[in-house]
């Protein structure tokens, strides 16, 4: 007993100490350790003396047995309070007619008010069928700087965008360079792919994170969030994980000067499945 | 004294004597684990606390700014205004990155503690009739608390929290009919919409709390209407309760877990870095964190997007894509199959009488051995969506790591159920407990010298009583 009132006024004193000390910590401009810490001590010293004060020093307080006054109600009480409800539903739908009207009411009002969600955003449309990309715009980077034939060494990628439309969410393209003629691709869009430069769009067509793994020992695309891997000799097929979708192309050309077109925009919507998307 | 006089003023114009002393008077019975669900209020106050000191600085705004702030690596980048604002919130508010980080590991422990309380619920059949309507309550709350999380760590803008909302826009859009729509409506455009920070932001500070306030409001309500179940032991009927009243003692308690509560959370807060928003930098479209990975409790839907197969349908020349399924309908059956669960073994059982004990897991072997394999298929399922981390620190490559998940996901909650069903009527069907105390037996020496055994009841615990029914 004594113990324990000792040991809740120690609590109470330390909860007192570390509350004045988040007052010095704050005035002197503030540490998350030191805050975290002494928060600690000031909540769950009272915390902790009211726990020790209710367990050890109401002794006078002792188990009480309470009947639970909570029981299934008897048989008659549950069919009188049946009959209430109900009865107000049959005096209502006795007329038959001013209840259906009701009803109907009822019903065009809450299709009213489920209008406004109309405004919440814009129609799809084609909007998810096509990009930025159009015929003849030139390839640019992140910084918006012109990609050439000499941006990139065999092997290595970058990210690319259309030249008006930089950062744009679904325009952004992998640029990647593989060795000449090692493309397996369908012989129409390797008219896109010049001189072992391939461009897919970065839109993973799993659940659409950027992919931004490329293992160039074995020239895959690979995401980050899910493992989808894409086979960028083979048109970007999938070869493992949870994507069914090809990445779609991004035809290109390359100018005589070095820089790069796109011969027009991509060779399929971008992105995860939805249900207007034809097989 | 001064209480009386107010209890007495409040009284008589409200005539509540009876009810004030009735739930003064109402006994609780202590048994921890009846902790877990205060835990969960308690956190849940924590965090509507320190959220609302946030939302005093928090900027629902995708509108581009440079960053000037004192943090080095990210001078002079193009940030979004919603991000300045939490490294503003992290960085040079007072106070500002220990709330922050208080707020998110109340999250963490609100969830934890929801989940604990479930599970303790489900594997001592405190759900039967008829606490079914708390259990439904119950699984509303988990929801909510689910939504809550994904809202409140999507509002920083980070590259980490970018991923996330890229994955739900995504499963959004796989909806048949209406997916194109919805995802549009909810983010006002092809991702990442103009506005979608502002809706989390509402979602995530006025409409889910609301929804958590008035459910947990019920959940309290119903509790306290219907009273705890509790074991059954010695001098313990149906109908009677056994514990402590809740003035002052139980409720000065409950305040003292409440307060220690806090003080854990505060100190979780202050040492242990969480969701460094600085360390992933800010959204980019075109680049995705790796690795990325949720919260844990949304890491069992990311674990099924990643150890589900590549199908996709076709359907009269519509695509419904790889992520239906595992996005959202193998989530909806198990929350339908988690929501029904008191009615479907009530159907099963034919159990339809009242329960006013609860059940130890032995007691129910085939509802322990479903509740085991439950909880293995959310593990796997939780490994699964760090599968690359984890992969990495066992040394072993992803793609066969996904193999070993797979079956484990399919072979595990079989043979953990088996085992449990085994181990549950094993243990039920022996006349004790193996880890309570072998029976003592006492001798005396007879008179013809040799030794006999004493028969005697063994000591039931004494308890202060009060006679049932006053109250």
């Amino acid at each position: 007993m004594r113990r324990a009132s000792l040991v809740v006024a120690i609590a109470f004193g330390a909860s007192t100490v570390a509350a004045l000390g988040l007052f010095v910590v704050y005035i002197a401009g503030g540490q998350p350790q030191v805050e975290g810490a002494l928060l600690f001590v000031a909540l769950a010293g009272i915390g902790t003396g009211l726990m020790v004060w209710a367990t050890r020093l109401m002794t006078g307080i002792g188990q009480v047995t309470q009947s639970r006054r909570h029981a299934p109600p008897p048989q008659e009480e549950k069919e009188a309070a049946a009959e209430a409800m109900a009865g107000g539903v049959e005096e209502m739908s006795r007329r038959r007619l001013l209840f259906r009207l009701l009803l109907g009411a009822a019903g065009a009002l809450g299709l009213a008010a489920i209008f406004p969600i109309r405004s919440l955003g814009r129609a799809p449309g084609a909007s998810l069928f096509r990009t930025e990309w159009r015929t003849g715009l030139r390839l640019v980077d992140v910084d918006g700087n012109l990609v050439t034939r000499d941006t990139l060494e065999v092997d290595s990628f970058t990210t690319v965008f259309p030249e008006d439309a930089v950062g744009s969410g679904d325009s952004q393209a992998v640029l990647i360079r593989v060795p000449s003629g090692s493309l397996q691709l369908p012989a129409d869009p390797l008219a896109g792919a010049p001189d072992g430069y391939v461009a897919y769009s970065k839109i993973c067509t799993h659940a659409g994170c950027a992919l931004g793994l490329y293992l160039a020992e074995v020239h895959q695309l690979r995401c980050p969030c899910h493992q989808s891997t894409f086979d960028v000799l083979n048109g970007a097929q999938p070869v493992y994980g949870p994507a069914a979708r090809a990445l779609p192309q991004l035809p290109i050309e390359i100018d005589p000067d070095g820089t790069m077109r796109a011969l027009g925009d991509f060779t399929a919507p971008v992105g995860p499945s939805f249900w207007e998307l034809p097989p | 004294m001064i209480v009386r006089r107010w209890v007495n003023g409040v009284d008589e114009r409200l005539d509540g004597s009876s009810f004030i002393s009735r739930n003064l008077r109402k006994v609780f019975p202590d048994h921890w684990a009846f902790m877990l669900g205060e835990i969960a209020l308690y956190s849940f106050l924590l965090l509507v606390l320190t959220g609302t000191f946030l939302s005093f600085f928090y900027l629902a705004s995708a509108e581009p700014v440079t960053y000037t702030g004192p943090y080095q690596p990210l001078q002079g980048h193009t940030v979004s205004s919603a991000y300045d604002s939490v490294m503003r919130l992290s960085f040079e508010v007072r106070a500002g990155l220990v709330m922050r980080q208080i707020h998110h590991w109340a999250a963490l422990v609100f969830m934890g503690a929801v989940i604990a309380h479930l599970i303790r619920v489900f594997f001592t059949g405190a759900f039967r009739k008829p606490r079914e309507i708390s259990w439904l309550i119950g699984i509303g709350l988990f929801l909510s608390g689910i939504g809550a999380g994904f809202t409140g760590y999507s509002l920083p803008d980070d590259a980490l929290s970018g991923a996330g909302l890229r994955i739900a826009y995504s499963i959004v859009l796989s909806i048949p009919f209406v997916g194109t729509w919805v995802a549009y409506l909810f983010f006002g455009g092809e991702f990442p919409g103009p506005d979608v920070l502002n809706r989390l932001l509402v979602l995530h500070i006025f409409i889910i709390p609301l929804v958590i306030f008035t459910i947990l409001g019920a959940h309290l309500a119903v509790v306290w209407h219907q009273t705890h179940t509790q074991f059954r032991d010695s001098g313990r009927t149906e109908d009677t309760v056994i514990g402590t009243p809740v003035w002052p003692k139980f409720a000065l308690k409950s305040i003292g877990l409440g307060l220690t509560t806090f003080g854990v959370i505060a100190l979780l807060g202050g040492l242990f870095q969480v969701n460094p928003i600085w360390l992933y930098g800010p959204f980019v479209p075109y680049s995705t964190a790796s690795p990325s990975q949720p919260d844990y409790y949304i890491g069992w839907l990311e674990g099924l997007l990643r150890l589900w197969p590549n199908w996709e349908f076709h359907v009269f020349g519509h695509t419904i894509g790889e992520l239906l399924l595992p996005g959202l309908v193998v989530p909806g059956v198990v929350f339908t199959i988690l929501g029904l669960w008191p009615f479907l073994e009530a159907r099963v059982s034919g159990d339809h009488e009242w329960h006013q004990f609860a059940q130890h897991p032995r007691e129910a072997p085939a509802r322990s051995a479903f509740g085991a394999a439950g909880v293995t298929f959310f593990v796997v399922l939780v490994v699964a969506g760090g599968n690359d981390v984890v992969a990495k620190f066992l040394g072993i490559e992803v793609d066969s790591f996904n193999t070993v998940l797979r079956w484990t996901l399919v072979l595990g909650p079989v043979l953990s159920g088996l085992i449990t069903y085994w181990i549950c009527r094993d243990l039920r069907d022996r006349p004790r407990h193996p880890l309570s105390e072998p029976p003592r037996v006492a001798f005396r020496r007879n008179a013809a010298g040799g030794f006999e055994e004493i028969e005697s009841e063994p000591p039931v615990a004494g308890r202060a009583t009060e006679e049932p029914g006053r109250t």
